[in-house]
């Protein structure tokens, strides 16, 4: 097995720590399924007792972790090959690909078995799902066989909130899929801005990333089609009494901002390393480059921010007799 | 060369490490679990008819 071989053959091997193993489990991405399952748990707006809530979101999180920790076994090869991936414990050599993969199993059974029994088994299938999404159907299947990859395989960090809103309520109206449909539709535009200016690594590794295959103005092109309809997506919530007026104005106003950036990507030349104008090509690179980082950053803040404020809106929402 | 004792001297380290990190996680588990019936009883109880 090629992944083996990229593994059995760290420059020096040293003993995995129990940092190591945190770090399998992505943090910082845990951290994002966090914030946007509690905004799900929150928008339900039901009221759940304040320990099985935490225990619902320590099983999200952990859910998380598991997904991370068996992607993290199954690409050790062509993490092995990338500069941004290279240094995790796998390709490493600190953390033997086996030990991964236990870790994902296991911590995959106690996240869902947990949810279940604490709160109800809607949320743990839908967790059970979303693992299974991410590890088989995702980083198995999709990863290295389709351009679609990040678009198909969106829907496993979309789940979250649907996963907290069946937690506290034990059942997943429209306006649970519609923060599903919020983060689905974001992924691509998001992923597709980072490629753009990351597509060497990818190239190396062999992973179809849609700049490599239909390439940078079709990409371009493509998240400027998805940022069309993300934009007037994100104002649903506000119509369905979902989001209140603090969450429309941040809509709108963040809507109409990654609308512009995504028209000034598409607009650049991001992603054409060769294309250089003959009076200053490495100048119109890096300004290419940097509208793609916009978009980028962008997209992080503003989900964050529509998020935020949905859980803002919805704690205000809270009665004191409830909290009491 | 590197030097065998040190090696294995840090080597025992991090599995103290890993030992420590493995036994807190069964112990949070463990209170985990027992809460969570603690709680969900609690709930079944003040529902029931006296």
């Amino acid at each position: 097995m090629a992944m083996t071989e990229a593994v059995s053959a760290p420059a020096a091997k040293a003993p995995a720590r129990w940092q190591d193993f945190v770090q399998l489990l992505k943090p910082r991405v845990m951290s994002l399924v966090v914030f946007t399952g509690l905004t799900g748990l929150v928008c339900a707006g039901r009221w759940v007792n304040p320990i099985l809530a935490g225990v619902a979101i320590l099983c999200i999180a952990v859910g998380a972790g598991a997904s991370a920790s068996l992607n993290m076994w199954y690409d050790a090869d062509i993490d092995a090959k990338m500069r941004r991936t290279r240094s995790r414990p796998v390709p490493s050599g600190r953390v033997q690909g086996a030990d991964a993969l236990a870790l994902g199993v296991v911590l995959s059974m106690f996240s869902v078995m947990l949810m279940g029994m604490a709160l109800n088994w809607l949320a743990a299938g839908l967790l059970a799902f979303t693992i299974f999404f991410y590890a088989v159907v995702y980083t198995i299947w999709l990863k290295r066989w389709t351009a679609q990859n990040i678009v198909i395989g969106g829907l496993a960090g979309a789940l979250p909130p649907v996963i907290g809103w069946a937690a506290a309520s034990g059942s997943v109206p429209l306006n649970a899929w519609l923060l599903c449909a919020i983060i689905f539709m974001w992924t691509p535009p998001h992923f597709w801005a980072l490629s753009l200016y990351t597509s060497e690594d990818y190239k190396k590794a062999g992973v179809p990333m849609m700049p490599l295959v239909a390439g940078a103005a079709s990409t371009r092109k493509q998240i400027l089609i998805y940022s069309l309809l993300f934009a007037p997506l994100c104002l649903v919530p506000a119509l369905t009494g979902l989001g209140g007026p603090y969450y429309l104005a941040v809509a709108a106003l963040g809507g109409l901002v990654f609308v512009l950036l995504a028209v000034r990507l598409f607009r650049s030349h991001a992603g054409e390393v060769g294309k250089q104008r003959k009076d200053d090509g490495l100048y119109d690179v890096r300004a290419g480059a940097k509208d793609a980082r916009n978009l980028f950053a962008f997209s992080i803040l503003y989900l964050t921010l529509l998020f935020a404020t949905l859980l803002v809106e919805h704690l205000m929402r809270i009665k004191p007799l409830e909290l009491s | 060369m590197s030097d065998p004792a040190r090696e294995s001297q840090v080597e025992a380290k991090a599995r103290r490490g890993r030992n420590i990190a493995l036994a807190l996680g069964l112990v949070l588990f463990v209170i985990l679990v027992f809460v969570v019936t603690i709680v969900r009883l609690g709930a079944s109880v003040t529902q029931q008819p006296f």
